[in-house]
């Protein structure tokens, strides 16, 4: 698959959403690229797709997906992850190194980098901080930023001892990367399956409390003021950890911050049947969490939307509770549940800045620029925000059925993806 | 609807109720010189236990045997999980061999809920022998029930019950709080915040931090094990500390209002929570736990799968 595809398309009646606001365009892809947008373009040869009713943006880019590839191919694949990606509207995700062996090496960042170079969205690689993300000793991770590594973490596990974070901060801020921390402080965590609260008590559920992650938001603030280095906060779950964050950027820290679609719409209640598909780390909380995520997420606080995709085979996910490992898909539902649990239908600019331009802003990515305009690069999304369609477990494009939604009906649904000027999603149809 | 008995809600105060007077019958079944009776004749009854268990498995299988129901055990040590069959594996294959009722004690809370999910539509009643820290309901039965005929008040209305020590890890103290609670008891907590549960938001009882304060003022006096390891998690910092601290010893014990009831779920730790010789006073009633522990769980196999009996001949007919 070429790089930039022969495809002409044009993109007809829908309403273009970027940086710049609101406008009903159609868009013209050529050769990778938007060649125009304005309205009644004339078709010209090109492959119509219609967008009417559909809010046109920039493609979606996804801070934190696992797409298990290598050593787990069971759960997913670079494949099978990046067309759950192009169908969720994403057209740039970033592939987590906690994979088997750990993407801690050049040879794993040049295989994972070989794989994505035929997928259908971009896969940005992750590395980990540390060797093996065993927290021990740093990475290499000036070797795998010339590689193109733009993000590092140990993320499944945070980075424990605060020396050595410091070290990775210091030894990082040359490099252009941003170092991102899953925070939870294991000795407060105590092995804790789900949020320590009213549920886990009643249910007999070792808990690991809100404190276990803003412990961590803590330190790392801390450290972010003593080396001037910006840190990356993944997946916040907690009110205290929102509330630290706002305070820290008040104060003009140099952070950012990401949240989850399951931490803004579910509540640690829908454990109480003891289904393994609401294990997920951190713990889904309490309603007051969740708003205070939503809050933070309106206010400008929390950066990001990113899924967290965490796939997992049927066989894991049918142990006991306690031992079934944490991780839920995320990838093609994301949109709907920002959509839908932020309540943004009315305000698609903010939607899409949750969704892409502000985590590619995070990255450093071009997608940044969070630009539907003549010369920018064909990476688009088109979501009509009125679609009800009911979450099938089967039916979705991941190699793992475990997501939370099943049975659920969710609002908004990506229509078509284009990746690089490529039509990888058209009506809802993977195209490869 | 299959009937399952996961936690004493299922049953609800009206089912309670129905399931401690079935026991009475029960005993008096096993007060005969031939204790059996037909009941369940051609039912099948499996035990799978995942964790070890000496008195609730044997207690289930003389239940079952005494109701004439075929039983079945199924034990981790000796079975195919060891060979790495899954869990749900394990549970479809016992079930396809034609079951009635599938006793489960595991080490995970929550595994009964999982295997009955599992289970829909087979017709197989789960019955939760022990899911780690969660529920024993059986045992809150058991307790129940000695409890109404042990103390002279004769049921549970009113009753001020104190339960004391690790309250967190314990599937005894989660299930009897519920049922004493629903029985009409004022139910007390007794222990040191590192051992109780972390909310109680929701539960029917108070909570002492003070053992002294509580024990002359109680009618029950529920003591709970203190496991080993406990010690090394830092929730207490000797056994010996909290024996002097939470442990029922015979100056407390005095204290007890008379016609109190001391009473432990077993294995007791002798000289931990409960003084040796507090343990052989008349009025502790543990071996009484014991020997109603088959009685109940008689009447449990009998009232969960003569329904589910009943049912099939209305579908039938």
């Amino acid at each position: 698959m070429a790089e930039t595809g022969p495809w002409k398309l044009l993109l007809r009646g829908g309403t273009v959403v970027d940086g710049d606001g609101l406008r009903p365009a159609d868009v013209l892809v050529e050769a990778g690229a938007v060649a125009a947008v304005g309205p009644d373009l004339p078709v010209d040869g090109a492959v119509v797709l219609d967008c009417g009713g559909c809010w046109v943006g920039p493609g979606l880019v996804d801070l934190h997906t696992h797409l298990r590839q290598p050593g787990r191919e069971e759960a997913e694949t670079v494949e099978t992850g990046s067309r759950a990606a192009a169908l969720g509207g994403f057209t740039t995700v970033v592939a987590m190194p906690n994979t088997t062996p750990p993407i801690d090496s050049a040879a794993v960042v040049r295989e994972v980098l070989a794989l994505g170079a035929t997928a259908l969205c971009t896969i940005e690689v992750s590395g980990a901080i540390t060797v093996g993300r065993a927290g021990e000793r740093l990475a290499p991770m000036a070797e795998l930023a010339r590689l193109g590594v733009r993000m590092f973490t140990d993320d499944g596990t945070g980075v424990q001892d605060g020396r050595l974070m410091r070290r990775a901060l210091e030894y990082a801020r040359p490099l252009g990367v941003v170092l991102a921390q899953h925070c939870e402080d294991e000795a407060l965590a105590a092995g804790g399956v789900m949020h320590e609260g009213a549920w886990s008590s009643r249910m007999g559920v070792p808990g690991q409390p809100a404190e276990a992650e803003e412990v961590m938001v803590m330190r790392d603030l801390a450290l972010a003021r003593l080396t001037g280095a910006t840190v990356h906060f993944q997946h916040l779950s907690t009110a205290g950890s929102v509330e630290l964050v706002r305070r820290a950027k008040a104060a003009g820290l140099p952070v950012t911050c990401e949240a989850t679609p399951h931490h803004l719409t579910l509540t640690d209640e829908a454990c109480q049947g003891y289904d393994t598909v609401f294990r997920v780390n951190p713990p889904l909380r309490p309603a007051a969490d969740r708003d205070a995520v939503r809050a933070g997420l309106l206010d400008g606080t929390i950066d990001a939307v990113a899924t967290d995709h965490a796939p997992h085979d049927q066989e894991a996910k049918e142990r006991p509770f306690d031992q079934a490992p944490p991780g839920m898909l995320g990838l093609e539902t994301a949109m709907a549940l920002t959509l839908g649990g932020l309540g943004l239908a009315d305000d698609p600019q903010r939607l899409f800045a949750l969704l892409s331009w502000q985590p590619a802003a995070v990255l450093g990515l071009a997608a940044a620029a969070g630009s539907v305009a003549a010369g920018a690069p064909a990476d688009l999304c088109v979501v009509d925000p009125d679609e009800r369609w009911v979450v099938d477990p089967r039916r979705l494009a991941s190699r793992s059925r475990n997501t939370p939604y099943a049975g659920r009906e969710l609002q908004g649904r990506v229509r078509h993806t284009i990746h690089r000027g490529e039509p990888v999603v058209i009506d809802q149809e993977a195209q490869r | 609807m299959t009937a399952h008995l996961l936690c004493v809600d299922d049953l609800g105060r009206d089912g309670v109720e129905a399931v401690l007077k079935l026991t009475d019958s029960m005993v008096e079944v096993g007060r005969r010189d031939i204790p059996k009776v037909p009941a369940l004749r051609g039912r099948t009854v499996v035990s799978l236990f995942y964790e070890d268990s000496t008195r609730t498995r044997l207690s289930f299988e003389t239940a079952a045997k005494r109701l004439s129901a075929d039983t079945m055990s199924f034990s981790v040590s000796t079975s195919a999980v060891q060979k790495g069959e899954s869990l749900r594996d394990t549970v479809l294959t016992i079930e396809a061999m034609g079951i009635d009722a599938l006793v489960v004690r595991h080490a995970s809370s929550g595994v009964p809920w999982q295997l009955a999910a599992w289970l829909a539509g087979s017709g197989v009643s789960v019955v939760n022998a022990g899911d780690g820290w969660h529920e024993h309901p059986t045992q809150a039965l058991l307790d129940a029930y000695t409890i109404r005929g042990e103390h002279k008040a004769g049921s549970l209305e009113g009753l001020r019950i104190a339960v004391v020590g690790d309250v967190k890890h314990s599937r005894v103290a989660r299930s009897n709080v519920f049922c004493f609670a629903m029985l009409g008891a004022s139910v007390t907590l007794v222990g040191p915040p590192t051992l109780l549960p972390a909310s109680l938001e929701g539960w029917p009882c108070e909570v002492a931090h003070d053992l002294d304060e509580v024990v002359g003022e109680v009618d029950v006096c529920y003591l709970l094990r203190l496991q080993q390891e406990r010690m090394t998690e830092a929730l207490v910092p000797s056994l010996r500390e909290y024996a002097a601290t939470y442990g029922l010893d015979l100056a407390r014990a005095q204290r007890l209002p008379a016609g109190a009831l001391v009473m432990h779920p077993g294995p007791m730790n002798r000289g931990v929570e409960i003084a040796p010789e507090v343990a052989d006073l008349p009025s502790a009633v543990i071996t009484r736990q014991v020997a109603n522990g088959v009685a109940v769980r008689m009447a449990v196999l009998f009232h969960l799968l003569t329904a589910t009996a009943e049912r099939e001949v209305r579908l039938d007919g």
